[in-house]
């Protein structure tokens, strides 16, 4: 009897440690994440006491469900978030957002255009990885370069023309932008869908997985037998693909097209996805994050005009927000790479 | 003079044999007339100055190069036309320390790095992959540290810790052979320690493995069997259990005086 007692001296020492570990892991996997949803709420609970009669009632988000998806861009961020985490980025988004939508508006058969124009999108996508994979240049310089010339390509092919929508009539229109029970608008749904599937494809597919090798350690992930190559024309097709359909989803809620359409959806985006805590080294990213931050950059300019501040504010802020974002996640690679 | 090395003291069974291997980069002659045979379960140690030809004989080994003249035999089957990804598929590894992990993911995401497994959806088998990650850990890597998880960045472990990740990783997916190029290069003694136990482990494990070190403690530590390679060719092979490292200092030292390992002008057999 005294020697099953003696026994496992160390053991329950061992155990209390086990706690601790937890919280670590917690903390390492999603203090980030945390961090942007804190960050939130933060900026919510300023807003409503600034402004309460905005905040505290419905059309303000039914308002912010439509345009942070598509007119803010919201999905794009999703996409170019594995862009990012691929270590590479795309500028060219919001011209490939003109270039679909104008593909789009030349069907003269609105769910054939669609289809045609996302492909579109996709191929344009294909494209920028294309130059990037093949000649390597790096993709900060070769999407500025495309993103000029897709965006002069559909001014001239308009000749700086719009359209009215009205020819994509029901079906269409509704699929994209219609408002589910009369509220919400269809753009939250469809954001949340491609939220979940490219959750999905980044965590618990391989390609996803490869992304994350990519562009963490590139040589190392060749060497390990990873394609690296068509991991990252993988995600600028998909980047622009996501580009074409909020392009042709944010015309339709304005039921007119503008040649220049995306054209504002470059600052937005790009500070959805590092305020979402995406490392802008590679290699690290969350969707959740991502999705999140949209919602909080797609606040901050009802919520500057709400508590009657200047709109002039709004740049000042979103510019602060990515330089802030990067520092933060600058401090804290440095301290997991010790 | 080219079939000592083999009958003489290599294992019988040998898993790899290079034979009359040469080397030509245009003028640069990097190896000639070389001779490498590595047994089965066996660890061969290979030494020799810088520009000796080391690292040319790997790149042959691996698919790399192929050679001017010469055979390579694997398991007794001549291998013509070696490529990396051949080389790969035979069970040939090769373990860089720096550029093998992925920093900043996690350890069973670089165990299973490029080779990831998939449910019958599609989608990848997380839960199986952490449950082999944590056998590893706990049957090969004999982490004991609670801190570290199949969930723990790579980037927060030591220089010894990541060179056994990527041993692991190795064995686990059934390398026959691993080549370790200067494991050791830049870490403490007590990180060289561990990772003098790694290559233990390949023993332990049934497995082969060349072993590259500048440091002839370390090779004559770990290695069954040590490979002299000077100036493009093999000066010659000793048993580490019937050489002391002094004497097998004292061979080298006398290799770079005389360009023989006995001191001799004459070519011929050590032991």
């Amino acid at each position: 009897m005294s020697s099953v007692e003696q026994a496992p001296v160390g053991a329950p020492q061992r155990r209390s440690v086990t706690p601790s570990r937890g919280m670590s892991t917690f903390y390492r996997h999603y203090g980030l994440q945390a961090g942007t949803v804190l960050m939130a709420v933060i900026i919510w609970v300023i807003f409503v006491f600034g402004s309460s009669e905005t905040w505290l009632h419905f059309d303000i988000y039914s308002s912010l469900m439509s345009t942070v998806p598509v007119t803010q861009s919201g999905i794009i961020a999703l996409t170019l978030t594995l862009v990012v985490i691929a270590g590479e980025i795309d500028l060219s988004f919001g011209s490939v957002m003109a270039v679909g939508t104008w593909v789009f508006m030349s069907c003269p058969q609105p769910e054939l255009g669609l289809i045609a124009g996302i492909a579109a999108g996709l191929g344009v996508g294909l494209l920028n990885g294309l130059i990037v994979v093949r000649f390597g240049i790096p993709s900060l310089v070769a999407t500025i370069g495309t993103w000029f010339f897709w965006a002069g390509i559909v001014l001239v092919g308009t000749g700086a023309a719009g359209a009215g929508t009205d020819f994509a009539g029901g079906f269409t229109t509704n699929l994209l932008t219609g408002r589910i029970g009369g509220y919400v608008p269809a753009e939250m749904p469809w954001m949340m869908g491609f939220a979940l599937l490219l959750w999905v494809l980044l965590n618990r597919h391989r390609f996803g997985a490869h992304v994350y090798l990519v562009g963490d350690n590139d040589q190392s992930a060749r060497m390990m037998g990873v394609r690296s190559d068509h991991v990252k024309m993988g995600v600028f097709a998909l980047n622009g693909a996501a580009a074409a359909f909020a392009g042709i989803s944010s015309t339709l809620e304005a039921h007119y097209f503008w040649p220049t359409v995306g054209s504002g959806a470059m600052l937005p985006t790009v500070a959805a996805v590092f305020l979402g805590g995406t490392s802008i080294f590679g290699g690290r990213g969350t969707i959740f994050g991502t999705f999140v931050a949209a919602f909080v950059i797609g606040a901050i300019e009802p919520g500057i005009v709400s508590i009657g501040l200047t709109g002039f504010y709004t740049q000042v802020i979103y510019g602060a927000v990515i330089v802030v974002a990067l520092i933060v996640q600058s401090a804290v690679r440095g301290r997991v790479q010790r | 003079m080219s079939e000592w090395i083999s009958e003489s003291l290599a294992p019988p069974g040998p898993l790899l044999e290079l034979h009359g291997v040469s080397k030509w980069f245009g003028e640069v002659r990097a190896l000639e007339d070389a001779e490498l045979v590595v047994g089965t379960n066996e660890i061969v140690g290979l030494l020799g100055d810088n520009g000796a030809g080391k690292s040319t004989m790997i790149k042959i080994v691996t698919g790399y190069h192929r050679p001017d003249t010469g055979t390579i035999t694997w398991k007794g089957k001549p291998l013509t036309h070696l490529t990396v990804q051949r080389a790969r598929d035979l069970g040939i590894e090769t373990v860089y320390q720096e550029r093998a992990l992925a920093d900043q993911q996690s350890l069973w995401r670089n165990i299973f790095m490029g080779r990831e497994r998939t449910t019958r959806l599609g989608l990848l088998d997380v839960g199986g992959m952490r449950a082999d990650t944590e056998r590893l850990m706990v049957d090969f890597l004999r982490f004991t540290s609670q801190a570290v998880t199949p969930e723990s960045y790579v980037g927060s472990m030591s220089g010894g810790e990541r060179q056994g990740v990527a041993i692991a990783r190795a064995l686990h997916f059934e390398a026959e052979l691993i080549i370790l190029d200067e494991p050791t290069m830049g870490l403490s003694v007590t990180e060289t320690r561990k990772t003098l136990d790694f290559v233990r482990e390949i023993k332990a494990a049934g497995k082969s493995c060349i072993f590259i070190d500048h440091n002839i403690f370390n090779v004559h530590e770990v290695a069954d069997r040590v490979v002299v390679i000077d100036r493009g060719h093999t000066a010659g092979e000793f048993k580490t259990s019937e050489i002391t490292v002094t004497d097998l200092i004292g061979r080298m030292k006398l290799l770079a005086e005389t360009g023989t390992l006995d001191g001799r002008a004459a070519t011929g057999a050590e032991a």
